[in-house]
C-alpha cells in the first residue's frame, strides 16, 4: 500500500541523515517537525505580544477618550498620537491590525501550526511530517508574512484601517481612507503569503493523517486533537482559497481599474467609471471563509482540550464517537452559516431565514461537546494542572460564548445587536478567549515533549485565575455596552448623550484589560525561563496514554530511536477497570478477553 | 524621559517575578518536589477557587443587569420593536436557564471530583441514551427558537404596504441626508453622475441633466483649452488628458441617461420616475410622523454605511450602487419619549454603523416623531425652502471632526474637484 511505501522511504531518509546539522538547518531552515513547531510558537507568541498592545492603546482611548498617555505616544509618536492622544485614523489602524494578527498569524498560524506540527507525526507514530520541505516552506511563508504585516505599520498613511474583514468600497479607495492606500495593498500581499502557507501546512496535514498513521493506529484510535486537526486542515484547504481569490479580485480592484466590488460611487468630488460591481459579492467571499475560519480557530483549541480534560480527569472522554461526529457535523455545517454575518446588507430576507436554520443548527453538536466535557469530569479523579484550568476555562468561555451566539444568529434579534459590542463580546469570548484558552493548555501541558522541561507550576496557576478572571472582566461587561446600543469602531462614545450610562463599564472594561495583559507576563516569563532553565521533563509527566510520551525527552529526527511503536487500543484507557495502573499506554496489547472499550 | 521610566519599572518588575519564581523553585527543589507532582493542597486550592470564581462570576452577571438594567435602550419605539424585544426577553430566558445548568455543573465537578490517590474515575466511555437525551433537549428547544424568530423576521422584512411613506436616507462620509417626495407623491429616479454642489444626491431630472452636461461641456473646454495653450511637463500633460477622457466618457454615459430618461417620459407620461424628481425635498433634517408607516429606502454615495436606529429596533446598510430598505411603524413620539425616559434632551438618533472612515464616529442624524399634524407643518415649511437653506444651525457638528480626523480626504476632495 502507499501508506506504508512513505513509511519506509521515511525510514531511509532517517537513517541516511545521521550526521551532526548546522545551526542554520536545525534551527533556522529545520525540516524537522518538532522545532517547525516551535518556530510557530515563539512567531505567534511574538505577533500576540504586538496585537495585545494595540489593545491596550485603543482601549485606553475607549475608556478615557481624547486624554494623552505616555505608553500610547511610546508606541506611536508624534504622527500617529500626538500628545498621546490616539488619531482616529490610527484607531481605525489599530482595531483592524489586532484582529488580523491575533486571528490569522496567532490563532490560525499559531494554533494549528504549532500543535499540527508537534502532535500529528507524534501522536500518530510518524517518523516525520509527510513533506519536510513544504512543512519548512510553510513555516517560512508565514515568517515572510508576518514580517510584511508588521512593516505595513510603518508605511505612509499608516496601515490597513478598513476592520479587519476589509470590506470593500472603503478598502479599494485610497480617497476613502489614508490606510486603503500602501498598508491595504501590503494587508493583502501579506495575507496572500499567509493563505499560502496555511495551504501548504494543511495540505501536509491531511496527507500525514490519512497515510502516516503508524500499525494499529486506526481512524477510529486517533486521539481527539488529531480529529480536530484533520478537520480544520480540511476546512482551511476548501476555505481559504476562496479568501485568496476574494483577495486577488480585490487588488484587480485596486490597481487594474476593474469593477468586481465597485459600482456607482462618487467621492471626492468625482464620479468614479467602476460599474456593475457589487460590495456585498465580497462580502460573500469574504464570509465563506471568514466563517469557516472561526472554526478553523476554535477546533483545535478543542481537540486540545478533549485530550487534557480526559488526561486529568483520569477518566475516558465521555462519547469519543460522538465527540468526532460534532465535530464533523461543525465542520461541515460551517460552510453553509457564512450569511448569518449579512442578515443587515441587503441581502434577500428569505435566503437571511435559511442562514438563521443552518446557524442554529451548529448549536447542536455544539452543545453535546459541553455537554460531554462536563459529563467526562463527572466523577473524575482529577487533577487541576495549569493545562488543565486552561481547558476547564475554554468549556466556560465556550458555553458563555456560544449562548450569545444564538442570540445574535436569529436574524430578527440581530437587526438591533448586529455591529454593536454585543458582537464584540460574543466573538471575543467564544473564539478569541477559547481558542487562547485552548494554545494556552497546549502549551502548558505539551511544554515537556516541546523543550524536555517544565514550566513553573505556581506561575502557571497565577497566569490561569488573573486571565481567566480578567478575560471575563473584560468581555462581560461588553454585552451591556452593545445592549445599550454602542456601535464597535467607534474612536469616541462622548458625541452621543445616549451612552454616557456605559462610561464606567468602558473604564471597568479597560482596567481588566491591563491587567490581563500584564499577565501574560508571567506567561512569557515563565515560558523563555522554562526554555532554558526549566527542571528536567520525565518522558511521561503526566502520565498519559498517547504516543508522543513514549518518546524520549531528547529530542531525535525520526521520533523514535527503534522501530515505530505498534498501537493496541485507543487513547482514553483511563482508570479502566481490572488494571493496576490508572492509564494504560495505546502500545500497551490488549490482555486475552479484554474489551476495547 | 518617561519612556525611560516605562522601561524602568517594565524591568524591574520582571526581575521581581524572576526572583519570586526563582526562590519557589529552589524550595521546592530542596523539597524533593517535581513539577508534575501536584499536590493535593494545590488540587484543593484550585478546586474552592473554581467555586468561588462560579459565585463572583454569577454575582457579577447578576451585579451588572441589575445595576445598567436602566442604561440600556429604552423602550421600543415602533411596531415591530416590541416584538422583536418580547423575542429578545424569550431568548434570555431559555438562555439564562441553559447558562446557569451548565455552568453550575461544570465549576461543581471542577472543584468536587478533585484528585484523590485511593479513589478511581468512574470507567464511562459512552452512555448512548444519555447523548440521545442532550441531542434531542437542545435540538427541540432550538427548533422553538427558530419558529418564533422566522415568524417575525418574515413580518418585519414584508413589503410595505402601499400607503406606506416612502423617504430616502442617503449616506456619504460623514454624514446624512434625507429625502421627502413632493407635492406629486413619489420620489424622482437618481444616477451618482449627476451629483454636484446643488444637486447632492444626483436626482434626474430633464433639467438636472441639461444642467450637469453644459457643466461638462465646460469643465471639458477648460481643460483641453489649457492642453492646447499652456506649456506643462509631461507628466501633467498625461494626467490631464487621462482626465478629459474620463470626462468625455462620462458625459456619453449621461448622455446615454438622457436618452433612457426622454424614451421612458416618452412611454409612461407623467407616471415617470424621471418627472417625479423636481419637486423633491432634500433636507439634512429627519423628521416622520408617529403611527405612520414608513419605507425607507436607503442609498450611499462612496463606501458602506449602515443606517442604525437603535430606539426604533431598526438597522439596514447603506450599499453603494443599490438601493436597501426597511419598514417600519413609529409609535412613540420625540416628546411623549422625553417623558418615559425621563430626560429633557432626549432623541432619538441616526447613527452610521458600518465602519466608513475617520470620521465614522460621528457620523448621527436625530430623528424626530412628531404627531402628524405637526409634520405636515414641518413638511409644508420645508417645501417652500431650497436645499441649500435648509441646512440648519443645530445640525450635529460633522464639519469639525472631518477636518480633524480625516485631513487626508478632506485635501483629496479639494484637489480634484476641477
Amino acid at each position: 500500500m502507499g501508506a506504508t511505501t512513505i513509511a519506509h522511504a521515511a525510514d531511509h531518509s532517517h537513517e541516511a541523515h545521521h550526521h551532526e546539522e548546522s545551526f542554520v538547518s536545525k534551527y533556522i531552515f529545520s525540516h524537522d517537525h518538532k522545532m517547525i513547531s516551535k518556530q510557530f510558537l515563539v512567531t505567534a507568541i511574538f505577533m500576540a505580544w504586538v496585537a495585545v498592545i494595540m489593545s491596550l492603546i485603543f482601549r485606553l482611548q475607549l475608556a478615557w477618550p481624547g486624554e494623552g498617555f505616555a505608553f500610547t505616544s511610546f508606541f506611536l509618536g508624534d504622527k500617529w498620537a500626538p500628545g498621546g492622544v490616539l488619531d482616529p485614523n490610527m484607531y481605525l489602524a489599530l482595531v483592524t491590525i489586532h484582529g488580523t494578527i491575533m486571528v490569522f498569524f496567532v490563532l490560525t498560524g499559531g494554533l494549528s501550526g504549532t500543535f499540527a506540527n508537534l502532535l500529528i507525526p507524534l501522536q500518530l507514530g510518524a517518523r516525520d511530517m509527510a513533506s519536510g520541505f513544504i512543512n519548512m516552506l510553510s513555516y517560512w511563508f508565514f515568517f515572510v508574512s508576518s514580517i510584511i504585516m508588521l512593516a505595513s505599520l510603518f508605511v505612509e498613511g499608516g496601515p490597513a484601517s478598513a476592520g479587519w474583514t476589509i470590506y470593500p468600497p472603503l478598502s479599494s479607495l485610497p480617497k476613502a481612507m489614508p490606510g486603503s492606500g500602501m498598508g491595504m495593498t501590503l494587508w493583502l500581499v501579506s495575507m496572500t503569503l499567509f493563505i499560502v502557507s496555511a495551504l501548504m501546512g494543511g495540505l501536509n496535514y491531511v496527507v500525514t493523517i490519512m497515510n502516516l498513521r503508524t500499525k494499529g493506529m486506526k481512524m477510529t484510535r486517533m486521539p481527539l486533537t488529531i480529529w480536530a486537526l484533520l478537520l480544520t486542515a480540511v476546512i482551511g484547504i476548501l476555505s481559504f482559497p476562496v479568501l485568496l481569490s476574494a483577495a486577488l479580485l480585490l487588488l484587480m480592484d485596486r490597481s487594474l481599474g476593474t469593477s468586481f466590488y465597485l459600482s456607482d460611487i462618487y467621492i471626492a468630488g468625482e464620479a468614479l467609471e467602476h460599474s456593475g460591481g457589487s460590495p456585498i459579492l465580497f462580502q460573500h467571499l469574504f464570509w465563506f471563509l471568514g466563517h469557516p475560519e472561526v472554526y478553523i480557530v476554535l477546533l483545535p483549541a478543542l481537540g486540545i482540550t478533549s485530550e487534557i480534560i480526559s488526561t486529568n480527569a483520569r477518566k475516558p472522554i465521555f462519547g469519543y464517537r460522538a465527540m468526532i461526529g460534532s465535530i464533523m457535523a461543525i465542520g461541515f455545517l460551517s460552510f453553509l452559516v457564512w450569511g448569518h454575518h449579512m442578515f443587515v446588507t441587503g441581502m434577500n430576507p428569505f435566503l437571511g431565514s435559511v442562514f438563521v436554520f443552518t446557524t442554529l443548527l451548529i448549536a447542536i453538536p455544539s452543545s453535546v461537546k459541553v455537554f460531554n466535557y462536563i459529563t467526562t469530569l463527572w466523577r473524575g479523579n482529577i487533577i487541576l494542572t495549569p493545562g488543565m484550568l486552561f481547558s476547564i476555562g475554554l468549556v466556560a468561555t465556550f458555553i458563555a460564548g456560544g449562548l450569545t451566539g444564538i442570540i445574535l444568529a436569529d436574524s430578527t434579534l440581530d437587526i438591533t445587536i448586529h455591529d454593536t459590542y454585543f458582537v464584540i463580546a460574543h466573538f471575543h469570548i467564544v473564539m478569541g478567549m477559547s481558542a487562547i484558552f485552548g494554545m494556552f493548555a497546549g502549551v502548558y501541558h505539551w511544554f515537556p515533549k516541546m523543550y524536555g522541561k517544565m514550566m513553573n507550576t505556581k506561575l502557571g496557576y497565577a497566569h490561569f485565575w488573573i486571565t481567566f478572571v480578567c478575560a471575563f472582566g473584560v468581555f462581560f461587561p461588553m454585552h451591556f455596552i452593545g445592549l445599550a446600543g454602542a456601535p464597535r469602531r467607534y474612536y469616541s462614545y462622548s458625541e452621543f448623550p445616549m451612552f454616557d450610562g456605559v462610561v464606567d463599564l468602558n473604564i471597568m472594561v479597560t482596567i481588566f484589560a491591563i491587567i490581563g495583559a500584564s499577565a501574560q507576563l508571567i506567561f512569557t516569563y515563565n515560558f523563555f525561563y522554562s526554555v532554558f532553565r526549566g527542571p528536567k521533563a520525565v518522558q511521561n509527566p503526566w502520565k498519559s496514554n498517547t504516543l508522543e510520551w513514549t518518546t524520549p525527552v531528547e529530542h531525535m529526527h525520526g521520533n523514535w530511536p527503534g522501530p515505530l511503536p505498534v498501537v493496541y487500543r485507543w487513547p482514553y484507557d483511563y482508570s479502566k477497570p481490572g488494571k493496576a495502573e490508572d492509564w494504560v499506554s495505546q502500545i500497551t496489547p490488549l490482555e486475552e478477553g479484554e474489551e476495547e472499550h | 524621559m518617561t519612556k525611560l521610566l516605562i522601561l524602568i519599572v517594565v524591568v524591574l518588575g520582571i526581575l521581581a517575578v524572576a526572583q519570586l519564581a526563582r526562590v519557589y523553585e529552589l524550595t521546592s527543589r530542596l523539597r524533593g518536589k517535581r513539577e508534575e507532582d501536584i499536590s493535593t493542597a494545590d488540587n484543593r486550592f484550585n478546586g474552592s477557587m473554581m467555586w468561588l470564581f462560579a459565585i463572583a462570576y454569577f454575582g457579577f452577571f447578576l451585579w451588572l443587569v441589575l445595576a445598567y438594567k436602566d442604561k440600556m435602550l429604552p423602550v421600543a419605539a415602533s411596531e415591530h420593536g416590541v416584538e422583536v424585544d418580547w423575542l429578545l426577553n424569550f431568548n434570555w430566558l431559555i438562555l439564562a436557564v441553559a447558562f446557569i445548568i451548565t455552568n453550575v455543573l461544570l465549576f461543581w465537578f471542577a472543584g468536587k471530583y478533585i484528585y484523590s490517590k485511593d479513589r478511581r474515575a468512574y470507567w464511562q466511555p459512552h452512555n448512548n441514551k444519555l447523548e440521545l437525551a442532550w441531542t434531542i433537549a437542545p435540538a427541540s428547544v432550538l427548533a422553538v427558537i427558530i419558529i418564533y424568530g422566522l415568524n417575525s423576521w418574515t413580518t418585519i422584512t414584508a413589503p410595505a404596504s402601499p400607503d406606506a411613506l416612502v423617504m430616502e436616507l442617503y449616506a456619504r462620509q460623514f454624514d446624512w441626508t434625507a429625502r421627502y417626495p413632493g407635492a406629486d407623491g413619489g420620489l424622482g429616479a437618481t444616477d451618482f453622475r449627476l451629483i454636484n454642489g446643488t444637486n447632492p444626491l444626483g436626482i434626474v431630472t430633464q433639467e438636472s441633466v441639461a444642467t450637469r452636461l453644459a457643466e461638462m461641456d465646460q469643465e471639458i473646454n477648460a481643460t483641453d483649452s489649457v492642453l492646447a495653450h499652456t506649456i506643462l511637463a509631461d507628466s501633467k500633460v498625461d494626467e490631464l488628458t487621462e482626465q478629459v477622457g474620463r470626462m468625455r466618457r462620462n458625459k456619453a454615459r449621461i448622455i446615454n441617461l438622457r436618452t433612457i430618461m426622454e424614451q421612458d417620459i416618452k412611454e409612461k407620461g407623467e407616471a415617470s420616475a424621471y418627472m417625479h424628481g423636481a419637486d423633491d425635498v432634500v433636507i439634512k433634517e429627519f423628521h416622520l410622523p408617529v403611527r405612520q408607516e414608513v419605507k425607507m429606502l436607503i442609498r450611499s454615495q462612496d463606501v458602506i454605511h449602515s443606517m442604525f436606529l437603535p430606539h426604533m429596533r431598526v438597522q439596514m446598510n447603506a450599499v453603494p450602487g443599490m438601493t436597501t430598505s426597511f419598514k417600519m411603524v413609529p409609535t412613540i413620539t420625540t416628546d411623549s419619549m422625553r417623558t418615559i425616559t425621563k430626560n429633557e434632551a432626549f432623541d432619538f438618533i441616526l447613527l452610521c454603523n458600518k465602519i466608513c472612515g475617520a470620521s465614522h464616529y460621528n457620523m448621527q442624524m436625530p430623528l424626530v416623531i412628531t404627531t402628524a399634524s405637526e409634520y405636515e407643518a414641518w413638511m409644508d415649511e420645508a417645501m417652500k425652502k431650497p436645499f441649500q437653506a435648509v441646512v440648519p444651525a443645530e445640525m450635529p457638528a460633522t464639519e469639525p471632526a472631518v477636518t480633524e480626523g480625516a485631513e487626508p480626504a478632506a485635501v483629496a476632495q479639494t484637489g480634484s474637484s476641477n
